[in-house]
């Protein structure tokens, strides 16, 4: 047990110093069995455990929408009943929004951020914990009231009156309201640990305009997430309220509104698109150029374009209104705000295609999954922008361009850069490089794969057709659109099937990777691959954009060396240093928790909670709020091995 | 062996604004804040709807009686959870116990002033759009203040058993953070619900 | 900067936009809730708009493709290499001006469509005429309640799901929410309104010429969503004067057999169902005093053919599983006599 001290100058060692590594080892390491998986804090293992659970929802969703592909192949189908099929599509929707595109961007950057930040773990590690916990627990909810045959069904943006009590009588939205509020706390506590580990963990050196821009892409979805979520779990409670306790917030005979549903619903969910796309474009932002070799062009305008589109995404949120008859005065801002939210995406574009054309290309399969992202974006951009544009609209909004749109922005924005990133990580991950040859296949299947099946809904939406139906007539134009997305979905999902058959076989027979495959810049590929559960023997300090690349690259204006042999030791028990959120200089001696059950039980309590809830089962509920709050209580108790108590002795 | 890093000295642990838990309970602050902000979005967007006379709010205007005293109670129980930073800043660990044990009695009779201000409204949960927002919003602000009074309790046991001093108060700043949150956003519901009628948004 | 890679995106787009107008127009023929042919004052400057934005989405995505393939490809690139290998690194400055025009020129053309889009709204915000009439949609599950307004009270009369108008001049509707949110949509008229419960919405249309148009919920309002069609039926002025005039008389008394199967269509459907001048006075349900004008039954599900009124009325969860009208219990010669005398509202 350490000794608690009030301050100390920091010893200062070489990387390699002789008993270092045995000796971090022994203070940050997990214990083996079922206690220490239950009770780790490790952000990589949190990071992975959310990366995996993220694609088992992943194929969950598409086999869902598999399963309605066929539905919809030819006109007039009846595999599935009306209530099967509202089911499928709602649930699909639940879960690509949800419980993976959020998630899956959760776990590389909860992976990546203390590697590529230069930390030894998270700001908070046990709320690390916590919502991967809670983001399991609620993921199980909503699929176990989905297997009772309680699956939500108004679509994923659950519009009310439909969703109300009276034309909705069975217990389908009571759980998918619980769920996504217990969802909400998982994002948001894992929101507010992204922001406090970025203004503060940083490595000493890394200034504003050397982080990473997959952190600024996080850091700026997190944010959002900090701001937008609450919106979501009011609304959903206060559909909750008005279904369990007769309150009238949307209840029109007795004064209540459906638009303000609609309102709260989209102030978070514009953002949220936002959110599930950034830290992706993030990805691409730093994965892109190591396969360029060379640095991003215009990192600045990058980082600044993320942070504007954030902002303006807020301002946005009435384009998904259109219809709703509001006045057209008020519409035409909304419009305008729209179609102009365009410009900060267009910096990025241009950004990524001048890196490839003042590079020179590597053609690994990550690359091209980077690169044809690029015009998966552009595709899914103009959409929007068309969207965007208010008389336009009405005709486009509800039909099938619609789902055209979403399924590039979400697939061609988030499904292939975290692929590609996939690819690139990998051996990072596991220290196994994955196959290039399968990868090359596996990027080929699901880029024709996804284009086949999904453009053509573009045409489909333009020729009428609107979403959401079960079936459609013959005659309406649509039957040989729907033929081919149907098959195409099917091709992708092929391609999704080789990236796990690739995945599995590299994990046990990849070629070894070694610390920097890719003779990449970043502070991640300075440790070795899979990296120790201390991530750096000594805490890096950074003096550029690149520290891997120092001397071969032309430095920017007051860059200075980085080091990553050497530095501040901090082997006091498990700690780290803070810095401070401008310059990242060194302030203080960070000490982190070691490993706890009090995340996985508050995840159980909370679930408990919310199924008593849910289950009018008051007791559960109730015993399920007392552990909550005896779990709180016992997790936020001053700890002297924290420095949180003061020392008798000292003072 | 090279490093740019300074070899001087530097705190360690959870130290005054720079503890971790600080700048987590900030952006607690924030999204809770946010919350409140689309609560009272709710409010004013179902109160600018046409709405039969005197329904909204339901029973007039509210009276002042008991919300006005209930309003200055809680914000003096900030005022002693400040005197208490003020106290262990200065290391005087008695006077900290009692700033704590004071602000979380005064939070108590917050509680149960708000308790009749709850029983004497003529109309309940379910009766109008106005009704239940009334609740919904107070109640969502009673729940803070509760989650408040506990974590009170609890600094005001800790602080007893000797845990804090003038370096180590990390935990009192944070949860002092929390209470005064939960009074200013008091005093947003309170202009809501109990002025602007006053002002006439009725 | 790549001009000459420019100059073949535009014609490449050039022909690629032809190419697809083409297809889109011959594919637009055969599907009647296209949005890319229009036909009145409202729908004209909406299609243009439309193909506009829809030209310049195509426009971007073929010139940003081909920059990124000409990226690619400018040069030879280089292989997978073994794990760890050091490839040469590029220093080259520059590239800042890539950014510079590709978001000056984007932020043009969107500073452009917003110009246009604000002129289109200004357009068809309100017709330029005065409205020849206005017409009261209730969306319900899963079907149009249709109303032709008037001052006078008894010239107010109600029908569902077809909606005749007169050619050529502006007709106005409010929209009424009946029980969930729907959409009203006629795509070659009028784009999307929504009928909200709790607000009456307006939205204006006019068809440039004869001819019937489909319509159909785009605002997903449960099981039969798929099935909520409408027709508007656009009529030359005394056609449609005609129509209406009909429209507002009580169907002719029936006697002989198709009394008894009034008796029993009273009986079982006259709760939900009203037919003018009788004792079926029924609300939840569409009226269906002149049904046999109208092309289709079940909001434009079925072809209004005798098979097709028996198969409903028969088994109405078999057409439209889910649908708020149930199977009533009927006897052969009941269901018939029923149909015979639904045949006879003319």
């Amino acid at each position: 047990m350490t000794i608690a001290e009030y301050e100390r100058a920091p010893a200062v060692a070489s990387a390699d110093q002789q008993g270092l590594a045995p000796r971090l080892l022994r203070i940050w390491k997990t214990e083996p069995g079922i206690a220490g998986w239950l009770s780790t804090t490790d952000h990589k293992e949190i990071g992975l455990r959310y990366i995996v659970t993220a694609f088992a929802f992943l194929i969950a969703g598409g086999v869902e929408a598999l399963i309605f592909r066929l539905q919809l192949a030819g006109p007039n189908l009846h595999l599935l009943t009306p209530e099967q099929y509202d089911q499928l599509f709602t649930t699909h929707g639940m879960t690509m929004i949800f419980l993976y595109a959020g998630p899956v961007l959760s776990g590389f950057s909860n992976y990546l951020w203390p590697l590529i930040l230069g930390a030894r773990d998270m700001a908070l590690p046990r709320l690390n914990a916590l919502s991967y916990w809670i983001y399991l627990c609620s993921g199980i909810f909503l699929y176990a009231a989905f297997a009772c045959g309680f699956g939500p069904n108004d679509g994923w943006f659950n519009y009310v009156p439909y969703a109300a009590r009276a034309y909705n009588g069975g217990p389908n939205i009571d759980f998918y309201a619980l769920g996504i509020i217990l969802l909400g706390i998982s994002t948001t506590v894992g929101s507010i640990n992204f922001v406090v580990t970025f203004l503060r963990l940083r490595a000493p050196g890394m200034s504003i305009n050397r982080i990473p821009i997959l952190a600024w892409g996080t850091v700026t979805a997190s944010a959002a997430n900090i701001f937008a979520i609450p919106a979501v779990s009011l609304a959903f409670f206060l559909l909750w309220m008005d279904r369990n306790f007769g309150t009238h917030f949307f209840d029109v005979p007795a004064g209540g509104q459906p638009l303000l549903w609609q309102h709260l619903f989209w102030m978070f969910g514009h953002p949220w698109v936002y959110a599930i796309v950034l830290p992706a474009m993030g990805m691409v932002s730093d994965g892109l150029p190591v396969f360029c070799r060379r640095p991003l062009v215009g990192y600045t305008a990058v980082a600044l374009g993320t942070v504007a589109t954030m902002v303006l995404g807020f301002g946005v949120w009435v384009h998904h209104m259109f219809a709703t008859g509001l006045p057209n005065v008020s519409l035409s801002f909304f419009s305008a705000a729209s179609i102009i939210i365009a410009v900060p995406s267009a910096v990025a574009v241009f950004a990524w295609i001048a890196t490839i054309w003042n590079g020179r290309p590597v053609f690994t399969t990550a690359f091209l999954f980077f690169a044809s992202f690029i015009v998966l974006f552009t595709i899914g951009g103009v959409s929007g922008f068309m969207t965007g544009s208010l008389p336009v609209d009405w005709q486009l909004t509800d039909t099938y361009f619609v789902v055209a749109h979403i399924h590039y922005v979400l697939i061609g924005i988030n499904v292939f850069p975290v692929v590609g990133a996939i690819y690139f990580w990998f051996p990072k991950f596991t220290g196994r490089m994955l196959d290039e040859r399968l990868g090359h296949w596996n990027f080929w299947t699901m880029f024709i794969g996804f284009n086949l099946g999904f453009f053509p809904m573009h045409i489909s939406g333009l020729l009428g057709m609107p979403r959401r139906v079960y079936t459609y007539a013959d005659g309406m134009g649509w039957d040989w659109l729907n033929l081919i997305t149907t098959f195409g979905s099917f091709v992708f999902a092929v391609g999704i099937l080789l990236l796990i058959v690739n995945v599995v076989a590299s994990m046990r027979r990849g070629a070894p990777a070694g610390p920097n495959p890719w003779d990449a810049p970043t502070l991640e590929w300075s440790v070795s691959s899979p990296p120790p559960p201390y991530n750096f023997a000594v805490i890096p300090t950074v003096g550029s954009r690149h520290p891997l690349w120092e001397g071969r690259v032309p430095p920017q204006e007051g860059d200075s060396k980085s080091y990553v042999e050497g530095g501040m030791v901090l082997d006091h028990g498990r700690e780290t240093v803070g810095t401070s959120p401008l310059d990242a200089e060194p302030g203080i001696i960070l000490k982190m928790p070691q490993d706890s059950f009090a995340p996985v039980l508050l995840s159980l309590a909370l679930t408990a909670f919310f199924a008593g809830l849910g289950l009018h089962i008051w007791w559960l509920a109730i015993a399920g709020l007392v552990g909550a709050g005896l779990d709180i209580f016992g997790w936020l108790w001053p700890e002297r091995s924290l420095g949180e108590t003061a020392e008798p002795a000292n003072v | 062996m090279s490093s740019a890093t300074p070899a001087s000295k530097l705190p360690v642990g959870a130290i005054d604004t720079r503890a971790t838990g600080w700048w987590a309970m900030i952006f607690v602050v924030f999204t809770e804040a946010s919350l409140f902000a689309y609560l009272l979005f709710s409010y004013y967007y179902l109160a600018v709807q046409p709405h039969p006379a005197g329904t909204f709010p339901q029973g007039g205007t509210p009276s002042l009686s008991l919300a006005l005293p209930d309003t200055i109670i809680l914000l003096l129980s900030s005022v002693a959870v400040a005197w208490a930073q003020f106290n262990i800043e200065r290391n005087d660990k008695r006077h900290l116990v009692w700033g704590l044990g004071i602000a979380a009695v005064l939070g108590m009779i917050f509680v149960v002033i708000q308790y009749f201000e709850w029983a004497g409204k003529p109309f309940t949960l379910a009766s109008s759009p106005y009704s239940s927002l009334y609740f919904t919003v107070t109640g969502f602000h009673m729940a803070h203040v509760v989650v408040g009074v506990f974590m009170l309790w609890s600094l005001f046991a800790w602080a007893a058993m000797g845990y804090f001093n003038r370096i180590r108060y990390a935990h009192i700043h944070i949860g002092a953070l929390y209470w005064h949150f939960v009074d200013a956003v008091w005093i947003a519901v309170f202009f809501t619900f109990y002025i602007t009628p006053l002002l006439g948004l009725k | 900067m790549s001009w000459s890679g420019r100059k073949y995106a535009v014609s490449d787009t050039v022909f690629f936009a032809g190419a697809m107008l083409g297809l889109c127009c011959g594919a637009a023929q055969a599907a009647p809730l296209n949005y890319l042919l229009g036909h009145g004052d409202k729908a004209y400057p909406v299609v243009a708009l439309t193909w506009g934005v829809l030209l310049i989405a195509v426009a971007v995505i073929a010139i940003i493709s081909l920059l990124v393939a000409g990226a690619i490809w400018r040069r030879p690139g280089i292989g997978m290499q073994a794990p760890g290998t050091r490839l040469e690194l590029s220093g080259a400055e520059g590239g800042a001006l890539w950014i510079w025009i590709g978001v000056g020129v984007s932020s043009l053309v969107l500073l452009a469509s917003v110009v246009w889009t604000m002129r289109v709204l200004a357009d068809v915000t309100s017709p330029s005429k005065r409205a020849a009439l206005t017409i009261e949609v209730t969306g319900r599950q899963w079907w149009w309640q249709v109303r032709y307004l008037s001052d006078d009270p008894a010239r107010i009369f109600a029908t569902a799901n077809e909606i005749h108008i007169p050619t050529g001049v502006p007709v106005k509707f409010k929209l009424i929410g009946g029980d969930v949110i729907h959409s009203f949509w006629v795509p070659a008229l009028s784009g999307k309104t929504d009928t909200i419960p709790g607000q009456t919405n307006e939205t204006w249309m006019e068809a440039a010429k004869p001819g019937t148009y489909h319509g159909q919920c785009t605002e997903y309002c449960g099981v039969e969503h798929a099935h909520m069609g409408l027709l508007v039926v656009a009529q030359p002025s005394a056609q449609f004067r005609a129509w209406y005039e009909h429209q507002l008389q009580s169907p002719d008394p029936v006697g002989g057999q198709q009394a008894a199967g009034q008796v029993d269509f009273n009986v079982h459907c006259g709760s939900c169902h009203a037919v003018r001048g009788t004792d079926a006075a029924g609300v939840l349900g569409p009226d269906l005093s002149h049904l046999m004008t109208r092309k289709t039954i079940a909001a434009a599900t079925l072809a209004n053919t005798p098979e097709n009124l028996t198969r409903w009325i028969s088994d109405p969860q078999g057409v439209k599983p889910g649908a708020l009208m149930q199977r009533p219990e009927l006897s052969d010669s009941e269901l018939a006599g029923i149909r015979t005398y639904l045949q006879t509202l003319k």
